[in-house]
């Protein structure tokens, strides 16, 4: 019939994601059995979710409960998506989008922190730079030799990425980083 | 048994937890991981057994088993290839919503990591195909796991799950637990009762509409018959047209006066100008799936929506609704109508007609017609024939793949549910033949017919074996045009009519292929001869191959052209060649 119509796209209709993306972070209460980290992680691979930062550990050892706690990236609509899809997983008990909930109670974010190892190799100048910079950032020494340091830094992201930053020119060798762990303020549980 | 009354063999365990879970069928094909399984379905009877001819059978004859009864479908695989080659039934069944509960065996727990002969991960390949899977590695856990599997497997949104047995759990020695004694799990407890202030909300808007249409899908087969009844209540109580997508026909009868025909890309002129142009869209079991929208941002752009589904993703994934309602249909239909009928008891239906002369218009349009032969069969009015001659039977259609799959969606008319197996998510060739054969072993003396397209036949041809071996009369009705016609139709919509490899030379013999079988075989080729032919295949208590030779290049009109809205549909009658050629642009092509 309107055969003349402009064509656009096609079956498979592919739109201009218009929504910006925002950073969010998610809290998943989980039964701790095999295969539930791979069941959370192939969901996000398979259908092209991003993962910035993911952290697992059991934290109620009876219950057998793992709390996984995922920072992510997308418009507020993939995000709505992430929740409801995660929620559909057999042994996900509860996902909490902890960044909409910070928001809800009148917080700029949710509590967010992160453990680093640091290590820094050099000797003179850089080496008494690189003490009294940690110190200035909290971060301790938990092993060291005349020509180098392991810092460990707490806190938030941004102040461990700034850590690391300025580490850089003082002989930064390596990082291990602990991803993110959070709640949200006040006296409500998850 | 040995010891106290509970203590089982895993093998044992296996039987009995089938047989608690009332499992009166299985589908399934031996090999070494599943032997200690065989040999206690060898001493027993309460269960039949179905010998396939290959694992993708034996899981789409579970899907047909599962689909035409409301049931589980249970299929048993042996480990390695016997697994892989169950991938794609679960992946179908997971797309359609099918619950299955598919059994593997599994190389000796010492043995699982070493690469041992057979062996896959198979809980890690069907991790993403399965609603959820395990790998049972205590002959203690295997009971309460197996009910689980069931649990899972048909509540909510129904889907396929795997259980992965190895061998040494098979034979090792345990407690067998009831499935009254297992606690259901805490994590997974899909919700069936709608919010109530939603539903209200709903009827408030359905109340006012003056456009309003109803599209209802898979979901309302799902939640069982009573669904499709209150479905049949509301359309009567509010007098609004109905639609449905390819997985719900049958919901709401053929014959239905609201009845506008299938939506979508194949679907009706005036069910898809109806869904472009309402002003209330109640959408009940359906998913809003990339063949009904067509393109999203034309996609019914002025009414207020209503979505019914039980499962949350499937709630503003594609189109945003303006009233979410999460449920089971059948249990959110109840307060619904029971709703309608409190708010509505000086209802004007008047109101309405407007919108039915609109629709009236379009049904004139007469969207599905074609150009009638006299000396070649057009493979619609073969579909029309074996609806009109299988009038007043029992009857079960299912479909492979195609251009047949459309046309018999368009032109056999469904009056009740649970009566038409298709491949809609997955769109998996190989399908329909499986799948009738597991309708026939649940419905014996019924009519089951597989609608197919002679490519797609031969995919899963070699279960001919297996409907042979039993003695079900399933019957193949092949619109046998010589072509994949689908993927030609696209081709020449596409790609200039450059038809690469989607012309089949050397097609088989299907009439000696059905005799090489045991089966019956039929050719047809004229439209006079039609009618007899067809009723000699009803009345053969046997498996027939019925090569029905039909118009070769004949396309699957009306069609909504890639990337084009609702109200921008290809009809027959306007599909001249050129319009064909320049139906599609060039950026539609780069997709499908
Ligand atoms: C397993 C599988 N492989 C490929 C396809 C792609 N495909 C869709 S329709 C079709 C052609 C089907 O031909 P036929 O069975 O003869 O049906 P017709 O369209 O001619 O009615 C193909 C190849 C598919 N759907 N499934
Ligand atoms: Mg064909």
């Amino acid at each position: 019939m309107n055969a003349h119509l402009q064509p656009t796209g096609s079956a498979y209709f592919i739109a201009k994601e218009t929504e910006l993306a925002e950073t969010h972070t998610l809290s998943v209460l989980v039964d701790n059995e095999p295969g539930v980290l791979a069941r959370v992680i192939g969901l996000f691979s398979g259908r092209g979710y991003n993962i910035e930062s993911l952290t697992v550990s059991e934290t109620e050892h009876e219950a057998h409960l793992s709390r996984i706690t995922i920072v992510t990236r997308g418009t507020p609509h993939v995000l709505d998506q992430i929740k409801n899809q995660l929620e559909r997983l057999v042994p996900v008990h509860r996902v909490v989008d902890l960044t909409v909930r910070a928001a809800g109670l009148g917080h700029d974010r949710p509590i967010e922190r992160e453990l680093a190892l640091v290590k820094v190799h050099g000797s003179g100048d850089h080496r008494v730079e690189a003490l009294r910079l940690a110190d200035a950032f909290r971060a301790s020494v938990i092993d060291a030799n005349i020509d180098h340091f392991v810092f460990e830094i707490t806190g938030k992201p941004s102040k461990i990425e700034q850590f690391i930053a300025i580490m850089k020119p003082l002989g930064l060798i390596e990082v291990c980083r602990t991803g993110i762990a959070a709640m949200n303020r006040g006296p409500q549980g998850m | 048994m040995s010891g106290t009354e509970n203590q089982m063999t895993g093998a044992e365990i296996v039987l009995q937890a089938l047989r608690d879970n009332g499992v009166e069928h299985i589908f399934g094909y031996p090999g070494g991981a599943v032997l200690p399984i065989y040999d206690e379905i060898h001493q027993q009877d309460d269960i039949q057994h179905i010998l396939v001819r290959h694992e993708q059978g034996a899981g789409h004859m579970a899907e047909g088993y599962a689909r035409s009864t409301g049931k589980v479908g249970v299929m048993l695989v042996t480990s390695g290839p016997g697994a892989t080659n169950a991938v794609t039934p679960l992946q179908d069944a997971l797309m359609d919503s099918i619950p299955l509960v598919c059994i593997s065996g599994q190389v000796p727990t010492p043995l699982i990591g070493s690469d041992a002969f057979q062996e896959c991960d198979t809980v890690g390949i069907t991790r993403p195909c399965t609603k959820h899977n395990w790998l049972v590695k205590d002959v203690n856990d295997l009971a309460r796991i197996i009910h689980e599997a069931f649990r899972i497997a048909q509540s909510g949104r129904p889907g396929p799950v795997v259980v992965d047995i190895p061998k040494d759990v098979q034979f090792a020695t345990g407690t067998y637990t009831p499935p009254s004694a297992v606690p259901t799990q805490k994590s997974y407890q899909p919700k069936k009762q709608g919010d109530l202030k939603k539903i209200e909300e709903a009827v408030e808007l359905m109340r006012n509409a003056r456009q309003p249409i109803i599209y209802s899908g898979g979901g309302v087969i799902n939640s069982g018959p009573e669904a499709s009844h209150l479905l049949r209540e509301l359309v009567e109580l509010t007098g609004f047209p109905i639609t449905s997508t390819l997985m719900g026909l049958g919901a709401y009868p053929a014959s239905g006066k609201a009845w506008l025909g299938m939506l979508g890309m194949h679907g009706t002129y005036e069910a898809n100008m109806a869904m472009h142009d309402c002003d209330v869209m109640v959408c009940i079991g359906a998913r809003f799936d990339d063949r009904i929208t067509g393109r999203l941002n034309a996609f019914s752009p002025n009414s207020k929506k209503i979505h019914i589904d039980i499962d949350p993703s499937s709630i503003n994934k594609n189109v945003r609704v303006d009233v979410p309602i999460l449920g089971d249909v059948g249990t959110v239909l109840e307060d619904m109508v029971r709703l309608w009928r409190a708010a509505s008891k000086s209802a004007d239906k008047t109101r309405l007609s407007d919108w039915w002369e609109t629709i009236t218009k379009w049904r004139a349009r007469n969207s599905l017609a074609y150009a009638p032969n006299d000396d070649v069969i057009m493979p619609q009015y073969a579909i029309q024939r074996l609806y009109e001659l299988s009038k007043g039977r029992d009857t079960y259609i299912t479909t492979e793949v195609g251009q047949h799959q459309m046309w018999a969606a368009q032109f056999f008319g469904f009056e009740q549910p649970n009566r038409w197996m298709t491949s809609g998510g997955l769109g998996t060739m190989g399908y329909g033949f499986p799948a009738a054969i597991g309708v026939q072993v649940a419905h014996p003396n019924s009519l089951v017919v597989d609608i197919a397209g002679d490519a797609s036949i031969q995919m899963c041809i070699q279960e001919m074996s297996c409907a042979v071996q039993y003695g079900l009369p399933v019957k193949i009705f092949i619109l046998n045009n010589q072509y994949m016609g689908m993927v030609r139709q696209w081709q020449q919509l596409l790609h200039g009519n450059r038809l690469s490899h989607s012309y089949t030379e050397a097609m088989p013999d299907f009439v000696k292929l059905a005799e090489a079988y045991g089966g019956v075989g039929i050719r047809c080729e004229k439209p006079s001869e039609l009618d007899a032919a067809i009723r000699q295949m009803i009345d053969t208590p046997a498996p027939v191959i019925f090569d029905c030779r039909v118009a070769n290049l004949a396309n699957c009109f009306p069609m909504i052209p890639s990337g084009k809205a609702h109200n921008e549909m290809l009809l027959p009658d306007e599909a001249t060649d050129e319009a064909v050629a320049n139906a599609i642009d060039a950026k539609g092509r780069q997709l499908v």
